[in-house]
């Protein structure tokens, strides 16, 4: 697996999971920010990555 | 009312302890305290992503003075607690610098231990009585 968007989706949905569990204790507000934060992570590196796309560097 | 087993586990527990038990195996402190299901979460979520990154050819770091952001790397790795241990036994975590995954699959070892220490925090103060 080397494609670097599913590694990133990858990464987001880890880092989500364990975020979404630490910050909230019910399943149902678990599942609601978990949700919201990998959308957040997901956007925000395809954003990024459009930004940087014009630099030569 | 009823203590339930998180309230019984914080009056009876030094939270020292659950914290060191927490870092050792992801999850374990939240699942002593009674948070089975946050217990259960971390449990699996963090081996795999530190798993990820080791299958990904990244790299557990040494703890090289010189070099202070190896060290930094080294001391996150070391976050995740016994697998790591396990990994280092198992000659896993060479690293293969040339591989496609490997800065990627070095931010899953890293995030893994920054996460798991999180979670140690969090099973702090849950023992504590702040949570």
């Amino acid at each position: 697996m080397t494609s670097h968007f599913a590694l990133m989706l990858l990464f987001a949905a880890f880092v989500s999971i364990v975020f979404a569990a630490l910050m909230r204790d019910d399943p149902r507000e678990q599942l609601a920010l978990g949700g919201r934060m990998f959308g957040a992570f997901v956007g925000a590196g395809v954003v990024l990555g459009w930004l940087l796309f014009p630099l030569p560097f | 009312m009823r203590a339930t087993a998180a309230d019984r586990a914080q009056t009876t527990t030094n939270p020292y302890v659950i914290s060191a038990v927490a870092w050792l195996v992801p999850g374990a402190g939240h699942l002593w305290l009674g948070r089975t299901q946050k217990g259960l979460i971390f449990l699996v979520t963090l081996p795999l992503m530190f798993a990820t990154g080791l299958w990904l050819e990244g790299r557990l770091f040494p703890f090289q003075a010189s070099e202070p952001l190896v060290a930094l790397a080294a001391f996150a790795d070391i976050g995740i607690g016994i697998p790591y241990v396990l990994a280092k036994a198992l000659r896993l975590g060479n690293g293969n610098v040339v591989a496609a995954t490997y800065e990627y699959a070095n931010a899953f070892i890293i995030v893994a231990g920054l996460l798991n220490m999180l979670v140690a925090l969090d099973a702090f103060d849950i023992a504590q009585g702040r949570k």
